[in-house]
């Protein structure tokens, strides 16, 4: 953004301002992140930066940490990463199905009372949290499924469909209906054109919402905290109890981990996002 | 369509008004098939819960089926004077077949929480009854109120009275730091102990500073996305959508080793002078650490509906402003920043709706002073499991959220929320 040459200097001045606001709030979003990877290799137990890592001493930093992530005596993570892992994928996998499902009728010009059913399919998103965790888990406790990984998957699925509906509509706004009655004219069947005509094309909705499925319920711990009983512990829940009780640089290294995986997921979704807008933009 | 033209009529022989119809019902049947599965999933697990959680907390059937033959004979009573000898003897059958099926227990603690004393009121008879010392051919009122002489009080009787009706809106009133008097009227705790007041209006004053920062924050960096050439705003867009993706307690971790004592943003104080190394401020476990950890997690949800709003505005405008010989800021403020009311309330109102149900960062960074309702709520769930007042406090929360979500859909539309 370079300024007009004829820019009078209160403007000029104004406008260095105005991008030093912009460093320090960008940096104020993603410099917290960093200070974590660091932390993670500290050779001593404290959460905080040791005079050898301040001088670079190789010895100060150590692989410690992580060792005791995987092959610590007693550790939770295995098992929490096991889990957790579980109940996202199907979690993701039924959010996937319904949000879909739901999606696809929500565009129908045809679907009546479309403003309330919207607005109920999208409500998990919006109550606070710690209401939707009292209320599944009254549920739950009725069913007889509390304590269980069908509890969490369900209660997670509940929480994930928002986002599928959100992302598959919005794909179907861009989404020339003449492709399935050209398909049906031709003589397939609907689930035929379904599978063959829709689905491929409205897939980078479906695949970012299932994203967002999938780390809502990877990241959830407000629900699973009313629900888990000591098998189902998963990593959030491990974290809440290390940053609660003991904060050892163990939690650090499972976050560093993390960090890789949102990482991963972020560059996934924004690929998604751009090859979606192509496609739409072929349509127009 | 007028009477004389013939009806049109298709191959089958069916007017096509109505095969049109038809054709119609079953389109919208179709549709609403596709979202049915969803819908009934959400309404059996989730809307119908929460609708049990609104009769879980005015329920109160506990008392009224334990003393069904006291109610009864309460009735006629006009509650102004000590009771007749018919309700003594109906409290004191009741009481037995309590004491029969050992829940007598129950009773005394559920009568003390509305008369300080019931329970040693409520054991002394316990004990006459388990030693039969009482003489069930005499008068009842007579050697009750020899058992403990406050059974001989109106007001002991008043308050058995008072838990009648099977409904009761206590709770409620409890949420709000109210309670019924002893003649039924409502009246206030007294100032020192009303401490969910001071959590209503805390949490309300955390998400709006919240909002506030968030936007001061937000709107800045977002008309910078909008504005760089894609190249460069695709890549600090990375630095909204990161933390975006991150999980929530790494998030919170890293806020936690940043503001302790001996964290990096003091470290960075001392090194500046700006403070004394003995005298480092605490900035966790109070407010400043929520304002500070939730401003930082929530600031995405503010960039990116304002980005997308600022994203369509085009640059001519601001030029044309120029032009017709405002000042850039004369410009900025009476065309660009009009155009961005959309996203600005899109944002706050996002903002808001999260920050003011949050739960996790507070109760990892907030200590004492910087818990809000919802920490409250987790707290009689898990510890004192007072599940009623709980649902209670959450429905209240929920009725603001919704007020708030109303307006939304209003504003903006639900159908408008953009992800990423």
């Amino acid at each position: 953004m370079a300024l007009p040459s004829y820019t009078e200097t209160r403007y000029r001045i104004w406008h260095y301002v105005y991008l030093a606001i912009c460093a320090f709030v960008f940096f104020f979003l993603i410099a917290p992140l960093f200070v974590i990877f660091p932390l993670s290799f500290n050779a001593e137990e404290f959460l905080v930066f040791s005079e050898g890592m301040k001088n670079l001493d190789p010895d100060a930093f150590s692989l410690r940490w992580y060792k005791d992530m995987v092959y610590g005596t007693k550790n939770p993570w295995g098992l929490a990463a096991k889990n957790s892992f579980i109940i996202a994928i199907f979690a993701t996998i039924g959010s996937i199905i319904l949000g879909t499902l739901a999606a696809l009728g929500l565009s129908s010009r045809h679907m009546p009372y479309k403003g309330i059913i919207m607005a109920t399919l999208i409500s998990p998103m919006i109550v606070p949290l710690i209401i939707s965790g009292v209320a599944i888990f009254f549920f739950m406790a009725k069913v007889g499924l509390a304590a269980t990984h069908t509890g969490i998957v369900f209660a997670h699925i509940i929480l994930g469909t928002p986002f599928v509906v959100i992302t598959v509509t919005a794909t179907l706004s861009g989404f020339d209906h003449s492709v399935t009655r050209a398909a049906a004219s031709l003589g397939s069947n609907p689930v035929n054109t379904f599978m063959k005509i829709t689905l491929p094309l409205i897939l980078p909705g479906v695949i970012s919402g299932g994203l967002f499925a999938f780390v809502t319920s990877f990241d959830e711990v407000v629900v699973v905290l009313f629900l888990a009983g000591l098998e189902n512990t998963t990593i959030p829940i491990q974290m809440w109890t290390g940053l609660r009780e003991q904060l050892s640089p163990t939690i650090l290294a499972v976050a560093t981990c993390l960090i890789l995986l949102s990482t991963l997921i972020l560059v996934t979704a924004e690929l998604l996002r751009r090859r979606s807008e192509r496609l739409r933009g072929i349509n127009r | 369509m007028s009477s004389e033209t013939k009806q049109i009529l298709t191959t089958d022989g069916i007017p096509l008004e109505v095969s049109l119809k038809k054709a119609e019902r079953k389109n919208k049947i179709k549709a609403f098939l596709l979202v049915a599965p969803l819908l009934l999933f959400l309404v059996i697990t989730y809307i119908f819960p929460i609708g049990e959680m609104f009769t879980r907390s005015i329920d109160d059937k506990m008392i009224t089926n334990m003393l069904p033959k006291t109610f009864k004979e309460m009735e006629s009573w006009d509650g102004q004077e000590l009771p007749p000898e018919e309700i003594f003897s109906a409290f004191y059958y009741d009481y037995k077949a309590l004491v029969e099926k050992q829940e007598h227990g129950k009773l005394g603690q559920r009568l003390n929480k509305e008369k300080n004393g019931f329970n040693s009121t409520t054991k002394r008879l316990f004990r006459n009854i388990k030693r039969k010392k009482i003489d069930e051919s005499a008068s009842i009122k007579e050697q009750m109120m020899k058992v403990h002489k406050n059974w001989g009080k109106v007001e002991y009787w008043q308050a058995i009275k008072r838990t009648a009706p099977p409904y009761t809106l206590a709770k409620y009133l409890k949420g709000m730091d109210m309670y019924y008097a002893a003649d039924g009227s409502i009246a206030q705790v007294e100032e020192d102990r009303r401490i969910h007041r001071i959590l209503w209006l805390r949490t309300l004053e955390i998400a709006f500073f919240v909002t506030v920062f968030c936007f001061l924050m937000g709107y800045p960096i977002a008309h910078l996305l909008a504005t760089l050439p894609m190249k460069y705003s695709n890549l600090l867009m990375i630095c909204v959508l990161l933390p975006f993706w991150t999980s929530l307690l790494v998030r919170t971790a890293s806020w936690m080793i940043l503001l302790q004592q001996q964290g990096v943003v003091n470290d960075f104080f001392v090194m500046i002078g700006l403070v004394a190394d003995d005298s480092r401020p605490e900035m966790m476990y109070n407010k400043v650490g929520t304002y500070v950890a939730m401003t930082q997690i929530l600031l995405p949800f503010m960039v990116l509906p304002l980005y997308s709003v600022m994203k369509t505005i085009s640059p001519s405008l601001m030029r044309a402003g120029k032009s017709l010989g405002g000042t850039p800021f004369v410009a900025f403020w009476k065309v660009y920043f009009p155009l961005t009311i959309p996203g600005i309330g899109a944002g706050c109102l996002l903002v808001f709706i999260l920050a003011i149900g949050y739960y996790i960062t507070p109760a990892l960074v907030g200590g004492a002073s910087g818990t809000l309702i919802s920490n409250q709520i987790a707290f009689h769930m898990k510890q004192t499991l007072d599940w009623s007042f709980a649902s209670a406090m959450g429905l209240m929360l929920l009725t603001g959220v919704l007020v708030i979500y109303w307006i939304y859909n209003k504003l903006v539309g639900v159908d408008n929320i953009k992800l990423g």
